[in-house]
């Protein structure tokens, strides 16, 4: 029995129960799923071991983007280059074969419309408001920015939507973060993810599905929306959502798997009513005043390890929890940070941006915007800007921003996850620092004993260009 | 999935509490494009250590595997299932499990079988010179030495694993429900049910 009055989360759920069991678990349609090359080869192994095959395939995309390195993909004959490491290059050689053969649309590493698995679904209009969306992979939680509701599966799950299109699933708690009122010039959507992940905590959002609401989702771009629903997981969340409007269907409209004619028309009718309902209650709600939202940088080995950046590092004594008390040391030992200092005081040798966060144009164009006529400082060795597909790279150079950013001495790459996860040629030598606009910034993350600042693609950019983690408003006036 | 009914065989006495799934897979593992093989990665830095059980010609290829308290907690990685399988096992015994990795287990046709501490501590003894019996359907473990330990096990997981169903077995049994679900979607919300656009 549904509720009269639901969420959107809700609403999302009640139209994707296929059957309900007595204990409550559903099984659940999904509309949607994407795969990548690290965690579909045992499902695809699977399904071919029991004489399996995919249901709908052709709810089924396909592409590679973890292990790809971003640099060129071809020479000057336009011939494909070989990939040095041997296990990237099976996982990937895995894909290209798995893909055709099970009926499955497939996005090769040499299209145009390559690019970053949760860049790629919003961007050709397969993700879509209202649906359920899944992939191997936590940051899923991405596509909720267009109204999906979106998360990552395991292995044994993935060839279960494979096989079934569906999941067995238990309903999540609904969880409200609502922001009213503007950010400030200079805050960007990214910092007020990192800033909801200081408030809430990485386990604030645990068993819960997150909707964003209140004026300052309203006024963001859908670029900013997936930013920020991209890093729920780090908040706890399998998934978090902004509800679908005008700007939503403006994105979408005319991208190659959107529908159309009589079907957009239909979509739109149906997405408008999925926004939640008035008296519609949350199982929890935080509230946040975009007013206290600044720049926001992370210090430690935990993505709510966040500071303002005219902040310094806190003293581990300042936390109450004594457990917290006591990673807060391990992580500073790991940072080679000490209390006290101030974050503008930390100076970076790298700087990546780029990743499945902030590698939309919006991103590219922050970036830009900031090392316009500037130059990368000489102690930082090594920068890169890599957008999130294809597609975002032909749109930054046709507006030259790819000018601007070699201009200023940083590299500009092929698309794909890059120096997020060190899966890939990109990574962060051990001890060394980098200024990332990715969503983890674990222990070892970014390659063995690198250490991590999440930043904005603007934030990264000013540190750049001063060789430090800086306040972004302080350079460009 | 097998089915499993009976496991019987020399069990390895493991013993050790908290062992995360970093210790029974190694992550520089998890790059591979197979669940099998991994057996070979498996307690690889237990294995390193001195007179390792794991490597033991006496213990060699055993099909039952008995550890300590909170076995397989850490990542959700079921490479961890995965590698236990590939090692020849089929059952684990322990007092506790996590509940992803039980989940896994489960998932992937082992047998995890919970058991208080001295009921274990007394496999643990017999485990080093006899064969061990454990007879799922009427949920108890047995030796030569008539010992006898009942366990729990959900209902549902005993009868997916007695006939060697899996998840994903279960729901194809679903088919004429999710085409039906198919065919609502079609008439109601026709633009989810098709990802076509110019595309297709």
């Amino acid at each position: 029995m549904t509720k009269s009055a639901r969420t959107l989360y809700e609403k999302i759920w009640d139209a994707h129960i296929v059957d309900q069991r007595d204990d409550g678990t559903c099984l659940i349609y999904i509309d949607r799923h994407l795969v990548h090359e690290v965690t579909s080869p045992q499902a695809f192994e699977a399904l071919r071991l029991s004489g399996r095959t995919v249901r709908r395939p052709d709810l089924t995309l396909a592409v590679p983007d973890h292990n790809l390195p971003t640099t060129a993909r071809t020479d000057a004959n336009g011939a494909e280059l070989p990939i040095a490491d041997k296990q990237s290059a099976q996982q990937l050689a895995a894909l290209r074969t798995n893909a055709p053969s099970f009926g499955i649309r497939y996005i090769d590493a040499t299209d145009r419309e390559q690019g970053i698995v949760h860049v790629v679904g919003p961007e050709q209009g397969f993700s879509l408001p209202g649906a359920t969306i899944v992939c191997g992979d936590s940051h899923t939680a991405c596509h909720g920015g267009i109204g999906a509701l979106a998360f990552g599966i395991g292995t044994t799950e993935l060839e279960h939507v494979l096989a079934t299109q569906t999941l067995l699933l238990k309903q999540s708690k609904t969880m409200e973060v609502r922001v009213d009122g503007e950010l400030a010039p200079g805050v960007t959507p990214k910092d007020l993810i990192l800033h909801i992940i200081g408030v809430i905590g990485t386990a604030g959002g645990t068993g819960h599905v997150i909707e964003y609401r209140g004026k300052v989702f309203e006024d963001m771009s859908i670029e900013g929306r997936l930013t920020v629903c991209n890093m729920s997981i780090e908040g706890g969340a399998r998934a978090g959502l902004v509800a679908p409007d005008e700007k939503t269907f403006a994105y979408l409209k005319g991208r190659p798997y959107a529908p159309r004619g009589a079907d957009w028309d239909k979509a739109v009718a149906w997405w408008k009513s999925l926004a939640t309902d008035p008296g519609a209650t949350f199982d929890k709600s935080v509230v946040i005043d975009a007013a206290d939202v600044q720049p926001t940088v992370t210090w430690g080995t935990s993505p709510e390890d966040v500071a303002p950046i005219g902040s310094a590092i806190p003293a581990p004594e300042s936390y109450a929890d004594p457990s917290k008390q006591q990673a807060v040391k391990v992580s500073l030992d790991y940072m080679g940070l000490e209390p006290g200092t101030r974050l503008k005081d930390i100076a970076v040798e790298h700087i990546f941006i780029g990743s499945c966060t902030n590698s939309r144009i919006e991103d590219i164009r922050a970036a830009a915007a900031v090392l316009k006529g500037r130059k990368k400082a000489d102690s930082v060795k090594w920068a890169i800007v890599v957008p999130g597909s294809g597609l975002v790279k032909e749109q930054a150079e046709a507006e030259g921003l790819d000018k601007i950013i070699t201009e200023a001495g940083l590299e500009w790459r092929e698309p794909g996850c890059s120096a997020c996860l060190a899966m890939n040629p990109d990574k962060v030598p051990a001890g060394e620092r980098c200024a990332s606009t990715s969503n983890r910034n674990f222990t070892g993350r970014q390659g063995p004993g690198s250490r991590t600042h999440l930043v904005s693609p603007a934030m990264a950019a000013a540190a750049a260009v001063t060789g430090k983690l800086t306040d972004v408003r302080e350079l460009t006036g | 999935m097998e089915p499993i009914s009976e496991v019987s065989g020399r069990a390895i006495p493991f013993g050790r509490k908290n062992v995360d799934t970093d210790v029974i897979i190694p992550a520089h593992w998890l790059k591979t494009i197979s669940r099998e093989g991994l057996g070979e990665g498996a307690f690889e830095t237990v294995k390193k250590e001195q007179d390792s059980v794991f490597t033991d010609p006496e213990f060699a290829g055993a099909p039952i595997l008995i550890a300590g308290d909170n076995f397989g907690c850490g990542s959700s990685r079921e490479h961890a299932a995965w590698a236990l399988l590939d090692m020849g096992i089929t059952c684990v015994i322990a007092p506790s499990f996590s509940d992803i990795f039980a989940s896994n287990a489960f998932k992937n046709g082992i047998l995890t079988v919970a058991l208080p501490q001295d009921a274990v501590d007394r496999l643990m003894e017999v485990a080093q010179t006899d064969p061990i019996d454990i007879d799922l359907q009427s949920q108890c473990v047995t030796t030569r030495f008539q010992d006898r330990f009942e366990f729990d096990i959900d209902p549902f997981r005993k009868h997916c694993l007695l006939n060697g169903l899996d998840e994903v077995g279960l729901t194809l049994e679903q088919g004429d429900t999710i085409k039906a679900h198919e065919r609502r979607m079609e008439t109601d919300l026709p633009f989810l049910a098709k990802a076509v656009g110019t595309a297709g």
